[in-house]
């Protein structure tokens, strides 16, 4: 074993005798890009509504939950899916994302939340999580499609309009803040803030 | 037709019969009347679409969400909400509701605060939250839909009748 080792360290150490520099280069280029699209092409599988809800624990909770919500049907016809509201469309972000959604496809192999009562059990945990995430980016994944620079206050309620121009404008507050439960049900609220 | 011939021909036969007959058909006859005079009275609001035919739904009004709040139509009636409350989730878990009306939330929301009987318990004691029979907000606040009314709604407040009794008595001092 330890001969074979050492024996590989000198063939990879070893200056090659067959190929040209100029080969080396230009393969190692190209097997770079096949790598990294590779790479980028199974994040923009797993960055699809289809296969977050191929595990039934994200079918029968959240997307059955997000059926009735604003979100999946209204007048304009525009449908936010899972990967617009929990995954980062930055590229540094992403890939922080997805090392840790594996500790999720541990959840799954291992049957943490496989029944509602569990799901139900841990949602108040899950819950805190995403607004952490989203207090802690300001709600970027919200400010992808609603931008504040181009709400129109006068077309909005007043409701609205008034918690838009105060807190929300003066940079006191973000979109989690005062929409939690925009997509799912809620968790019981007893101590968070502002409930 | 044949009704008929039956009772005459069994009419010939008995007087005391004919009498049964006679009341029968004629209760028969009241009942169907009566069926469909009813029918018709049930079937308002389905433009007297026939049972078995889905009628055409309406267009679906709008909710009025301009926050305007509404006058009372006599000082006991819960007041009707004036926005939208599509997916507000009022449950065991939660309730959105007092996340803005709750007295703690007012200031932040500047939503009007719960009616104070709201905190009081049956014996008249103040809690610190929501009493638990007030904790379902829509038993008794409703959005308003942007529609016409359905059925004509004859309610008069108590500044109408006041004021049309009024009226009458001072015209009849004048005669
Ligand atoms: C392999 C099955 C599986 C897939 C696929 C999956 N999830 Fe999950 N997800 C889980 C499980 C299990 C948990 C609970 C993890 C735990 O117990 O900590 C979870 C938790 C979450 C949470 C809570 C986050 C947190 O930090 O606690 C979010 C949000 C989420 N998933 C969104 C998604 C999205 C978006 C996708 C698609 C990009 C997705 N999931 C794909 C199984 C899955
Ligand atoms: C994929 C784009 C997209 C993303 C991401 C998104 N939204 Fe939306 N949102 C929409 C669309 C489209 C509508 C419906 C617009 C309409 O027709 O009125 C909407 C509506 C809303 C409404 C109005 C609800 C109502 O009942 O009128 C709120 C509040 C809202 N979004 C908040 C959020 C928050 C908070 C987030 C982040 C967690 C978010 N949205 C993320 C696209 C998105
Ligand atoms: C200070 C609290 C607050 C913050 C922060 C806030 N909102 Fe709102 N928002 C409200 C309230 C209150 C309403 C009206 C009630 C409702 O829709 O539930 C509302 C309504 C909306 C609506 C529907 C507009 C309408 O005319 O009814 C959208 C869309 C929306 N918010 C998006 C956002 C987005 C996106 C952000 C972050 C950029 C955000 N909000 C931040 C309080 C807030
Ligand atoms: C409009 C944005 C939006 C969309 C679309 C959305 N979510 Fe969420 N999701 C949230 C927010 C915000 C939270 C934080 C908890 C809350 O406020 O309800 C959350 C929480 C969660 C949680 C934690 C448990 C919980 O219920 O709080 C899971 C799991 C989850 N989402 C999965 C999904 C999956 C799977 C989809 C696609 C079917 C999806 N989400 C679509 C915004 C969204």
């Amino acid at each position: 074993m330890k001969n074979f080792i050492i024996k590989m360290w000198q063939t990879i150490r070893r200056p090659s005798v067959h190929f040209s520099l100029g080969f080396l280069v230009i393969g190692g280029f190209i097997a770079g890009i096949i790598f990294w699209g590779g790479f980028n092409t199974a994040l923009e599988v797993t960055n699809t509504e289809e296969f977050c809800i191929s595990c039934h624990e994200m079918e029968d909770n959240p997307y059955e939950e997000l059926k009735t919500t604003i979100h999946f049907s209204n007048r304009s016809g525009v449908r936010a899916t899972c990967p617009d509201c929990h995954v980062p469309h930055k590229w540094t972000d992403k890939i922080a994302r997805k090392m840790q959604a594996s500790k999720e496809v541990w959840g799954k192999l291992f049957g943490t939340i496989n029944t509602r009562e569990k799901f139900e059990g841990k949602r108040r945990h899950l819950a805190e999580n995403e607004w952490t995430r989203l207090k802690a980016n300001d709600s970027l994944e919200c400010r992808n499609c609603h931008n504040f620079d181009y709400m129109d206050f006068t077309s909005q309620s007043t409701r609205a309009s008034e918690q838009h121009s105060t807190s929300l404008a003066s940079g006191e507050k973000t979109c989690i803040d005062c929409h939690k439960g925009i997509a799912h049900e809620l968790p019981d609220m007893e101590g968070v803030e502002g409930w | 037709m044949t009704k008929s011939l039956s009772t005459r021909t069994i009419a010939k036969k008995s007087l005391s019969m004919k009498s049964v007959f006679a009341l029968l058909s004629a209760g028969i006859l009241m009942s169907t009347l009566a069926t469909f005079t009813n029918a018709e009275e049930v079937a308002t609001l389905r433009n007297n679409t026939p049972l078995e035919v889905q009628k055409e739904p309406k267009v679906m009004p709008l909710v009025s969400n301009d926050d305007i709040k509404q006058k009372r139509n006599y000082p006991m009636q819960p007041p009707v909400i004036p926005h939208k409350v599509r997916n507000y989730q009022v449950d065991l878990k939660v309730n959105k509701c007092m996340s803005c009306h709750a007295r703690n939330r007012t200031d932040e929301s500047q939503a009007p605060m719960v009616s104070v009987t709201h905190y009081m318990n049956r014996d008249g004691n103040f809690l610190a939250e929501i009493s638990p029979r007030r904790y379902f907000c829509n038993q008794c606040h409703v959005p308003q839909l942007d529609t016409e009314e359905l059925v004509e709604n004859t309610f008069k407040d108590m500044d109408t009748i006041m004021k049309e009794k009024q009226k009458a008595q001072k015209a009849q001092a004048e005669h």
